[in-house]
């Protein structure tokens, strides 16, 4: 048996337990720790994503800069369905695609600016002969801006790569959103999506591409995507929507 | 019926109670998204003082949600109780708020007035109340309800130990329990946020609880938050369930929504009595609520979320709950969008809750997205204490690592205790002191007590 009594418990969760007291509240160590990691979280939603850099990296994969018709991060955070939908001054270029990507800030730009790229470069390799439209940077984006793009640049299906909702311990996790046929109303349980793609204490850039394509491979041989396609990758995490 | 007024050289007008109930709630996002919100703040004074001079009886003649397609609202309205009722029945929305302020309005008065309200009319007055008039008149109304322990007396503060795990890892599990327990925490209820709806899973943390509620020989209720159909199934099956949960909301397309009828309740409700597992008590359900779940559903029929959460307790009122709770920051900025907004609706549903006679908590909690940190937390978590709060929520280190948030740790709530002068609920406030955990101040000692230390294995 273990002095520690605590020592087989820590290892099997990451809750704070065993926080260090000062009378009844917590001590000055431990509260600059939880304030730590809130700052970490609330910089992830409030950063602007450096969309010069995302460019950059995409190299000549990349396509136009969009944004939303949430004017700043406040209009955003308030008002979710203006995020879902495309400013008017958007320029997208309609063409015949198998497959449209978009790389959404989302609510953590941190998480996109870490892990968007590197996903991309695992994933894309994996679709063999998929006619790819140049990729979309999307700020101040929603799940759902991706439908609206993907009708306008005439694909048959859209990958929305996003930063999630960041969690204290989790500021910089990925979420990847794939939907069949897009358009405008589409719904959640029309998507799937693979989550927590944040290496290394998430999902590897390979697990979440591997994951990806079987499920968007089998999405395009089905000709749907969501509930229908797989029961365990079709819940979506609300405030992502 | 329709009204119109004017206010500095501007007049306004509010086609329904509906409308005018929208427009005179203080300012909060979901309104604005839900595009129901007063379009200025002149507006909104405009329609605060329509509101005023509505007499109360009004509200029994005029639903938000329509009789016919909703059973929420036939609830509402045929359960209401016209004797409760009389002693209010002839004044106005304002006056009813002075009333409740009055010295006359004594818990008394207020405990036999509770079936003669409508969550209308409860939701109304408090659009008309400030900070200070939500404490003040939440502090002097009482509601008492009991399973093992004792939820709701004056002077006491009680707790929900939250010991989730994203992968329900018993052992996991295990340390934030024992964690609580340490600190405490878990008068109220052990209630854990399964991460999944399998019933074996949910059965296996249910006996987790419940095996060291026995080891420990302590007055404690469990409950894990799965579907009301799941736990139907897992009652049928003998397993140890103290109390029934369910999410509800206000309408009954919100309720659809969760998957939930009425009917559905009544059966969880009448399985669960029937267990006959209470010592002190006999309330065996337990509800969750939240401002703008009925938006978030598309099924809000226009009327502001407040006024629907209000209608969520007449849901709650007709299983005679042991505990209810509000989880006021959860839902999103685009509902409650800062620390300002979180505090009023906080406040609000618990006063609303209390005067409906639904034994309120509040789980005091914000996302990250929220414009909301620790110091709006405390805020709430001290005028709560003020106001005679039945319960909070507390995790580990108030970080919940399953559902992503953050509400009070166990710290947060010894510490309001102590400047409080509060206590936990008395059956619990005995087995503390029993095993050591509770000095003659009323303080929490660190220490690990044997019985404690054997469940850490």
């Amino acid at each position: 048996m273990s002095t520690d009594p605590w020592e087989t418990l820590r290892a099997a969760t990451r809750a704070r337990v065993g926080l260090g007291r000062a009378g009844d509240g917590l001590t000055t160590a431990e509260n600059l720790r939880l304030a730590a990691a809130h700052a970490q979280a609330r910089d992830a939603v409030h950063t602007a994503l450096d969309t010069d850099a995302v460019v950059a990296a995409l190299g000549e994969r990349a396509g136009p800069v969009v944004h939303s018709q949430a004017a700043d991060r406040a209009e955003y955070l308030q008002r979710p369905d203006l995020g879902r939908r495309l400013s008017p001054d958007a320029s997208l270029e309609a063409g015949d695609h198998d497959l449209a990507v978009v790389v959404a800030d989302g609510l953590s730009a941190t998480a996109v600016a870490e892990h968007a790229v590197g996903l991309l470069d695992a994933l894309l390799p994996r679709l063999e002969g998929w006619t790819v439209a140049p990729v979309v940077v999307a700020e101040q984006a929603r799940v759902a801006l991706g439908d609206e793009i993907a009708v306008a640049l005439g694909a048959r299906m859209v990958l929305v790569l996003i930063g999630e909702r960041p969690g204290m311990s989790a500021p910089d996790s990925l979420g990847a959103y794939l939907t069949w046929e897009p358009r405008h109303g589409r719904v959640d349980s029309e998507r799937n999506c693979v989550s927590n793609i944040r290496p290394p204490d998430g999902l590897t850039y390979d697990a979440a591409a591997e994951v990806l394509a079987a499920l968007m491979t089998e999405s395009f041989r089905r000709q749907l995507s969501g509930v229908e396609l797989k029961d365990t990758g079709a819940a979506l995490p609300s405030a992502a929507g | 019926m329709s009204w119109s007024t004017s206010l500095g050289g501007h007049s306004y007008s509010f086609a329904d109670l509906r409308e005018l109930l929208a427009k005179a709630t203080p300012l909060r996002s979901g309104d604005v998204l839900a595009g129901v919100a007063a379009a200025s703040a002149a507006e909104r004074v405009a329609a605060q003082t329509v509101l005023a001079d509505l007499p109360l009886s009004h509200f029994l003649d005029e639903a938000v949600v329509p009789y016919e397609d909703d059973d929420v609202t036939r609830l509402i309205m045929d359960t209401h109780d016209a004797a409760a009722f009389r002693p209010v029945r002839s004044l106005t929305v304002g006056g009813f708020r002075d009333w409740l302020l009055s010295w006359e309005a004594d818990d008394t008065a207020l405990a036999a007035l509770a079936p003669g309200l409508t969550p209308e009319m409860v939701a109304a007055v408090s659009k008309l109340m400030r900070v200070g008039d939500l404490v003040a008149v939440a502090r002097k109304t009482r509601v008492v309800t009991g399973l093992r322990t004792t939820i709701g007396l004056e002077g006491r503060l009680a707790t929900r130990l939250q010991p989730n795990h994203p992968t329900d890892d018993a052992v996991g599990i295990t340390a934030s329990l024992v964690d609580g327990l340490l600190h405490g925490a878990g008068d109220a209820v052990v209630g854990i946020n399964p991460a999944t709806d399998r019933p074996s899973t949910v059965r296996a943390l249910l006996d987790l609880i419940d095996d060291a509620r026995l080891r420990l020989a302590a007055p404690i209720q469990s409950c894990v938050l799965t579907h009301v159909t799941t736990t139907l199934e897992l009652l049928e099956q003998g397993a140890p369930v103290d109390l029934v949960f369910q999410s509800v909301a206000g309408t009954q397309a919100a309720n659809r929504g969760f998957g939930v009828t009425l009917d559905q309740l009544v059966e969880a409700h009448q399985a669960a009595l029937a267990l006959d597992r209470g010592t002190v008590g006999s309330n065996v359900t337990y509800f969750e609520t939240g401002q703008g779940s009925a938006l978030s559903a598309d099924a809000h029929h226009d009327v502001d979320q407040q006024t629907l959460e209000a209608r969520a307790y007449a849901v709650c009122r007709r299983f005679d709950p042991l505990i209810v709770n509000t989880v006021v920051g959860f839902i999103g900025p685009e509902y409650l969008y800062d620390g300002k907004q979180i505090l009023r609706a906080g406040l609000e549903d618990h006063l609303c809750g209390k005067l409906l006679g639904v034994p309120m908590g509040v789980d005091v909690c914000y996302t990250n997205h929220a414009e909301a940190d620790s110091d709006d937390t405390d805020t709430l978590l001290l005028t709560l204490g003020a106001a005679g709060c039945g319960f909070v929520i507390t995790v580990p280190g108030g970080d919940d690592i399953m559902l992503n948030y953050q509400s009070l740790s166990f710290q947060d709530v010894l510490q309001v205790r102590q400047t409080l002068g509060l206590r936990p609920a008395p059956e619990f406030e005995t087995w503390l002191g029993s095993v050591g955990l509770l000095d003659d101040a009323g303080r929490v000692p660190q220490l690990v007590p044997e019985p404690i230390r054997a469940l850490m294995g």
